[in-house]
């Protein structure tokens, strides 16, 4: 028996379908350092279902790539993890490295953000895409060939058969990423990681990019995991989206819900940061001033206290919990959300001062 | 699209004036004809945005203008001087009135030098004022930027973030009192909260010392929000220029449209799926032939194949270079 049978790894004939396909609970990634612990990922609970796409989104610093690399098992010596990770109902944190490397190669990909770090330059793109289809499925050149081929061709790739035989330098940034998806598409994962995949590349080809990994998940019924720094990119391409900042969740909800009644001031500033085609040219953009918070020494209270114009004492001293709204599957962790009376009321008081308010209008 | 012309050019306070730049590389295996023709003018005070793919030649036109390397043939007249036959020395002087920033802010500065005298560098290089003056200009610059000179004294850019590094990057631009600051995409390696505080940084700047800017990017929200006059490239063509609100309330171009329909926008219910429009451009070494968009072109003719438009006027300082505009509003 190999390893690949030892696991129970859920496939088109699982049964016990109602469980989440992943699981995260209470989720802690720290780092050791000479300044001491970096609380990267700080206590993140949260679950992802079969066929559905989740965004991850951030600011650089806010844990969100450490969060997919802690599930894919891509983290320096220096990581300490804790907490639970279940994928289809068995906890793969403390399985055996064996174990968890057929997982990772198999079950669970990865899309990185540079495409052209993450290619093997002196290898062509033909056998870097055969590799995993000839170690996790065992199958032979010709067959790997084949699939490659296949493969190259629904991430719409054109003359497929010719790539097998380039380099990555000869193919566009664009290309690359297709490769890369490709390649991580090869073995048939049920969740596939894409860390700001879009993020180097051009509006254009971030576009079709984003609809080629959206049609694979609906080909293949695969769950999705996108990590960005920009609700435009998860806007039109998530079910969920998990807003993190400071290592922890600040708001979590179905896509159409979040946009719709965005609670954490934090999730709202993001938005208004982003310029819109539909604003008059020279409109003046909502910044968050400051620095996301340094995760050696997070501040006391909420870790957005400081970098929040509706903050209150309060949000210096406690640390307001992760909360439900009406809808079970919206929750936000803030003291005055969004359209509290202590919120409204700070809002009047800085559109009278000429700030210009991250909140003005939601995208309704 | 993709076609030249000059229908599109103004008289009036022009700081710059570039008429049928050419810009060619030699490589094996052919010539990469990176910029084939375009021709662009920016008034004073103006911020002028070039919008388009990679490899559409809109960087290279930027470098042109600091004759980075100077341009195959064309002209580029800067505050009434033909750039492109001056001697080095003049250019180099010239230069100090025409400044640049780059995509990566990190890269853009010495890793092994305090920000501040990577800042205060080119004041030594032009011998500019005594050093007493020239260190109240750096930590008078610094702080419009927002920041801290003390800090930027003892730090070196590997301690400051990438929106910080592109602050830094700025103030070296504006110490030497330059009347035009090209931004080569800025801000696109850069979060989106940080990209909006670059974005009205500049705004503010702008105003505050008069500037005029050239605003090179890929997103067009972006360039749409800091411009007041857009050019649209493609494979070192113009497509379409327009006030940036007249471009998006009626883009002509299929391009453009394009452009417009590849903007993530951060809400659920817009359509997020793509137009008619696929595929990458084709290689500048062997650029398609009549108009260069054609063979992405959904609304292509037979025409389009053969004959390469002009750039003509279709609106009140509009002009488009295709044979078949569409008619979009927004």
């Amino acid at each position: 028996m190999n390893e690949h049978e030892s696991f129970h790894h859920p496939g088109p004939s699982r049964t016990e379908t109602d469980s989440p396909l992943l699981a995260l609970d209470n989720l802690k990634t720290h780092f050791r350092t000479e300044r001491g612990l970096v609380r990267a990922v700080d206590g993140v609970t949260l679950t992802l279902n079969r066929g559905e796409a989740l965004g991850v989104v951030g600011e650089s610093g806010s844990g969100k790539t450490v969060l997919s690399r802690s599930l894919m098992g891509l983290l320096p010596g220096s990581a300490v993890t804790s907490g639970s990770v279940k994928f289809a109902g068995q906890e793969i944190l403390d399985l055996p490295m064996k174990q968890r490397r057929h997982l990772w190669g198999a079950e669970m990909s990865m899309v990185f953000q540079n495409p052209l770090n993450s290619l093997n330059p002196l290898m062509k793109i033909g056998k870097q895409i055969a590799e995993p289809l000839r170690l996790h499925l065992s199958m032979d050149k010709a067959n790997a060939r084949e699939t490659a081929v296949a493969l190259l061709k629904s991430v719409r790739i054109p003359e497929p058969e010719r790539r097998l035989n380039q380099y990555p330098h000869e193919l566009s940034g664009g290309m690359r990423q297709r490769v890369m998806i490709a390649m991580a598409l090869a073995c048939g994962p049920t969740v596939l990681f894409a860390d700001e995949p879009t993020t180097a590349l051009d509006v254009t080809v971030q576009a079709q990019i984003l609809e080629v990994i959206g049609e694979q998940r609906r080909d293949r019924n695969m769950s999705v995991v996108l990590v960005t720094h920009d609700l435009g990119v998860v806007a039109g391409h998530t079910d969920q989206i998990a807003v993190m900042y400071g290592g922890k969740l600040v708001e979590r909800a179905p896509t159409k819900t979040l946009f719709a009644e965005m609670r954490m001031p934090y999730t709202k500033s993001l938005l208004k940061s982003i310029p819109k085609l539909a604003d008059p040219s020279h409109t003046r953009l909502a910044t968050i001033t400051g620095r996301p918070p340094d995760l050696v020494n997070p501040p006391k209270g909420c870790n957005f206290a400081q970098r929040c114009p509706y903050a209150r004492p309060k949000c210096h001293v406690e640390e307001p919990a992760l909360e439900p709204t009406a809808d079970p599957n919206h929750v936000f962790a803030c003291w005055y959300p969004v359209g509290s009376p202590e919120f409204t009321e700070r809002e009047a008081e800085l559109e009278a001062a000429g700030y210009v308010p991250a909140t003005v209008a939601g995208v309704s | 699209m993709a076609g030249s012309g000059n229908a599109h050019l103004r008289k009036g306070d022009n700081v710059l004036q570039i008429q049928d730049l050419v810009v060619e590389f030699k490589v094996s295996g052919g010539t990469v004809k990176a910029v084939s023709g375009i021709s662009l003018d920016v008034q004073r005070g103006e911020t002028l945005g070039i919008v388009g793919e990679s490899g559409c030649g809109k960087s290279t036109t930027g470098r042109a203008i600091m004759q980075l390397p100077s341009p195959t043939s064309g002209s580029i007249v800067f505050e009434g001087d033909e750039l492109t036959s001056m001697k080095n020395a003049d250019v180099r002087a010239a230069r100090t009135k025409v400044q640049m920033i780059f995509q990566d802010p990190v890269s853009s500065l010495n890793p092994r030098r305090t920000v501040r005298d990577s800042v205060l560098e080119p004041l030594e290089i032009w011998k500019r004022g005594t050093k007493k003056e020239r260190e109240k200009l750096i930590d008078d610059t610094l702080e419009s930027v927002g920041i801290d000179p003390a800090r930027a004294a003892e730090s070196r850019p590997h301690e400051f973030s990438g929106g910080q590094c592109q602050r830094i990057s700025v103030a070296r631009a504006l110490v030497l009192d330059p009347t035009l600051i090209i931004c080569d995409e800025p801000v696109s390696a850069l979060d989106v909260s940080v990209q909006a505080q670059v974005l009205n940084l500049l705004e503010d700047l702008k105003e505050k010392y008069g500037l005029t800017l050239v605003f090179i990017a890929h997103d067009l929200a972006v360039v749409k929000n800091i411009s007041d006059r857009v050019a649209v490239m493609y494979l070192g063509k113009l497509c379409e220029v327009a006030s940036s609100d007249a471009l998006y309330a009626h883009p002509a171009h299929p391009y453009t449209n394009l452009l417009i329909d590849s903007i993530p926008e951060p809400n659920p219910d817009a359509d997020h799926t793509l137009g008619e429009v696929i595929g990458e451009p084709p290689s500048p070494v062997n650029p398609p032939a009549g108009c260069r968009f054609h063979p992405r072109c959904p609304y292509a003719t037979a025409e389009c194949s053969v004959d390469e438009p002009r750039l003509r006027e279709i609106g009140a300082g509009h002009f488009v270079a295709c044979h078949n505009p569409v008619t979009v509003t927004h």
